[in-house]
């Protein structure tokens, strides 16, 4: 009886099971298959928040200034700009040839109306705070001030001028992130929250939208009226949507993509020997940290058990074997390779091995604690293989150089993150934090007193003083110098404990060229081309 | 229809419990690593109405469910739930009801083979085969499969996004259906064996019929009744077995959006499958019910 039910439930299900074959993309032309570790949350870039939707968003859309394959900051939607001695006004000159995708001139005026549309509080934007250094931005975030005071202008169709309250030298290469790029007024007006829909968007970059299959492919064609159109090779790119990092190699050794969003963690010798020159390892600005609670104790004014626990992880051993895929130790909490910025590194870095167990026992010591009186402590991190092979390692090098008793707390990310916000439960901590734009600031900033982002809840009043006087400092060298200060100071506080730097991985088929490594892991398709032989 | 209206009140408790349950659960859709400033996040909740009181939310999602809106999903933000939905359940079913047939076909087959040629070597190759079947999970078949027959022969494609044809259907369905096949073939075999040794196959061959005639006229539909009673267990495996698949092969399914959902905390997404699923179950319940009554007076309801 029971399953004559069910088998009548199925057989009425399948009757409903026409044809679910939709989202077929086309594939005519030159086309690029590139994998996408998930869907972007949205196209419209203020609801976007993710690297990946950014990295679509990059491909469709143009700002004022992008940047190069190998890193350089380009001329792109504007053709060249102006800054102003004080260093408080920016004029950008818009090219001539600027289009949206329909055919409209790309004007100043849809910069001011993407940029208002940004900070409105309506629009409950992600990064809102991305041009917090314009006129009057924060106050327009916090619903003081009405959207027209920001301090941005069209004077004509073709000049933009943005006005700052302080100086920021890294303004330039904030203008290359998708929420700071224009919008097509017109389309925006008529679908409102619902024009970045394929079919609606307008967009003003190399490519234009053409379909997109949640949980499967974004497809993206030529945008036929962009200004550089005659410099675009590819005639179409697809993003196929691929979770899992192993499903995604081998859909790379399938010939299925041609690009890969990363590689499996394991194995990683066995992927070198077989891909060589294929397999793409570049620096990344991104930091892999354990953060300590210091609302609480044990952590809380013991500033010798926070070193003692740092000193005692060797950083090489764990880059090296227990990742092995080209991270870097982390002795600083600003990656290398920012910009005009020399990190400052721990004092103990240049210690061998055995110099900095030998002064982590002895720190531990005068923190109070010793082979009798362990300290306990739990170690939380996010579910996840790599997370934990990281976390078993440290736990028992904790235990051979201080004979620390760590217990291993696994929680869901989203657990995780409740409890980090709460700073109740947690003692030692994972974390991460991946640079916005290529500035010490996107680093420091975090750990600043008040900032959302600061699990330690780290505050001292050096560190926030010298920050303030990098803000308003307008001459780079001498911003930097304070900047370089700060890190000093945060660094010899310990608030946290900077594990590694992160590497981008990627397999780039030998059709590709035009490839380049850089810091930031952009890559903007419109760069590529194809080759029709394998 | 009074059965018809019976049935809101249930749906209506699960609604609400899903709901309740999954705002319960720690964290919220916009909680990231990246935690952003407070003035900016109160503007995204307020955005998406999450700074309302719990009861207000209900009762906003309940009145656009009665007007059919499931509400836009918070993680595909430029999609609504009911676009989601209609796109991925097809291609679920469609999958599913593939790997069903494929496993009753092959596995029936198999298993009255194995039954015929007791002790032979095809007997053991398909006990070999079936028990391996049911020993090896879905997410180690899948690799393995694309391994061999999308890597290294490149006969089919390895991930659903890359063709547009038939070919793509096919590894998926192989390996949703394997374990299956396996099952259905040794449970054939066990009830074909037992069925063939009673007195009325002995008496139909005895009037000179061959084997496959006995098989066909009068051994198969009484050794076929465990394979029935399976149908229900087998459903509930290809359901849950689907959200593995979907995952390696990039299947835009909905299995896939109900785990991501859940993972990302997407309270629309997540509450507009539960109400999806709930309202199919009790609507093919009603319908299951009302065929019954068509088929067998005895069940006729008043």
């Amino acid at each position: 009886m029971k399953s004559t039910r069910l088998l009548l439930l199925f057989a009425v299900l399948s009757g409903v099971a026409l044809c679910g074959c939709s989202g077929d993309v086309p594939d005519s032309g030159v086309v690029l298959h590139r994998g996408l570790a998930s869907d972007p949350e949205s196209l419209d870039q203020h609801k976007a928040r993710s690297t990946q939707a950014a990295d679509v968003l990059r491909d469709i859309s143009e700002g004022l200034v992008g940047y190069s394959p190998t890193g350089e900051l380009v001329p792109a939607a504007a053709e060249r700009w102006d800054i102003s001695p004080d260093g408080l006004t920016y004029t950008f000159y818009l090219r001539e040839q600027a289009r949206w995708s329909n055919g409209d001139k790309v004007k100043a005026g849809d910069f001011v109306f993407g940029l208002r549309r940004l900070v409105a509080p309506a629009t409950g934007a992600f990064y809102a705070n991305m041009l917090a250094a314009v006129t009057n931005a924060p106050a327009i975030v916090s619903g003081d001030l009405p959207v027209e005071s920001l301090g941005v202008e069209a004077p004509d169709d073709r000049t933009l001028v943005l006005k700052l309250a302080r100086p920021t030298p890294y303004l330039l290469s904030l203008l290359t992130h998708p929420s700071t790029f224009p919008l097509h007024p017109a389309s925006v007006t008529e679908h409102g929250d619902g024009f970045a829909r394929p079919g609606r968007l307008v967009s003003n970059g190399a490519y234009v939208l053409d379909a997109w299959v949640p949980g499967s492919v974004l497809a993206l064609r030529r945008n036929e009226h962009y200004w550089n159109n005659a410099a675009t090779a590819l005639d179409g790119v697809n993003y196929h949507v691929v979770v899992q990092d192993t499903a995604e190699l081998n859909r790379y050794r399938a010939g299925e993509l041609h690009i890969t969003s990363t590689v499996p963690p394991d194995n990683f010798a066995g992927l070198q020997a077989q891909f060589g020159s294929e397999l793409h390892v570049a620096p990344y600005l991104g930091l892999y940290y354990y953060g300590f609670n210091l609302l609480r104790p044990p952590f809380k004014d013991n500033l010798e058990l926070r070193q003692a626990l740092s000193m005692a992880i060797d950083r090489e051993q764990l880059a090296e074997k227990v990742l092995g895929r080209g991270e870097m130790p982390a002795f600083s909490w600003v990656p290398p390779g920012v910009d005009g910025y020399e990190p400052t590194v721990f004092s103990f870095a240049g210690l061998t091995r055995h110099e900095r167990e030998t002064l982590a026992r002895r720190l531990y010591k005068e923190a109070g604690y010793s082979e009798a009186n362990p300290l306990t402590i739990e170690l939380r991190y996010n579910t996840s293989d790599t997370q934990k092979k990281i976390a078993v390692a440290v736990q028992s090098m904790w235990r051979d150089v201080l004979g620390v008793e760590t217990t291993l707390v696994n929680e869901e990310f989203q657990v995780l993150l409740a409890n980090m916000r709460d700073a109740k439960v947690t003692q030692v901590f994972r974390s991460s934090w991946m640079g916005d734009y290529n500035d010490a600031q996107t680093f420091l900033s975090v750990l600043k007193a008040g900032s959302a982002a600061n699990m330690p809840r780290y505050a001292n009043d050096e560190y926030e003083s010298l920050m303030e006087r990098a803000a308003n400092q307008v001459d780079p060298d001498r911003r930097m110098l304070y900047l370089e200060e700060a890190e000093r100071v945060l660094l010899a506080d310990h608030p946290v404990i900077p594990l590694y730097f992160y590497v981008s991985k990627h397999l780039v088929s030998p059709q590709v060229s035009g490839w380049g490594d850089n810091v930031l892991d952009y890559h903007y398709s419109q760069h590529l081309s194809l080759s029709a032989t394998k | 229809m009074l059965r018809a209206l019976g049935a809101i009140p249930t749906l209506l408790l699960v609604i609400v419990l899903a709901f309740l349950m999954v705002h319960a659960a720690p964290g919220g859709p916009f909680d990231d690593e990246r935690v952003l400033p407070a003035d900016v996040e109160a503007n995204i909740a307020r955005a998406y109405h999450l700074d309302e009181p719990l009861p207000k939310q209900l009762l906003r999602y309940l009145a656009g469910l009665a007007q059919g809106d499931l509400g836009p999903s918070y993680r595909y933000r430029d999609h609504t739930v009911s676009e989601l939905i209609g796109a991925a359940f097809p291609l679920s079913l469609k999958l599913g009801a593939m790997a069903m047939a494929l496993a009753i076909i092959v596995g029936a087959s198999a298993g009255t083979v194995a039954a015929l040629k007791q002790g032979t070597y095809l007997d053991r190759l398909v006990m070999a085969f079936s028990m391996t079947g049911i020993s090896i999970p879905v997410f180690v078949v899948a690799p393995v499969l694309v391994l061999f027959l999308a890597v290294k022969l490149q006969w089919l494609p390895a991930g659903w996004s890359s063709s547009s044809g038939a070919s793509r259907m096919v590894l998926p369905v192989v390996t949703l259906a394997l374990p299956q096949i396996a099952y259905i073939a040794r449970l054939t075999r066990a009830s074909m064996i037992d069925v063939l040794g009673r007195d009325f196959i002995r008496t139909a061959r005895a009037q000179g019929l061959g084997t496959w005639t006995v098989v066909r006229l009068h051994a198969l539909k009484p050794a076929m009744l465990p394979v029935l009673s399976y149908m229900g267990p087998a459903i509930a495996a290809i359901l849950t077995g689907s959200v593995v698949v979907e995952e390696i092969f990039g299947i835009p399914g909905l299995g896939q959006f109900f785990v991501r959902g859940a993972l990302n905390r997407d309270y629309t997404l997540v509450l507009g499958i539960v109400v999806f699923y709930a309202t199919l179950i009790v609507s093919l319940n009603l319908i299951v019910d009302i065929l019954y009554g068509a088929i067998d007076p005895r069940v006729r309801y008043r």
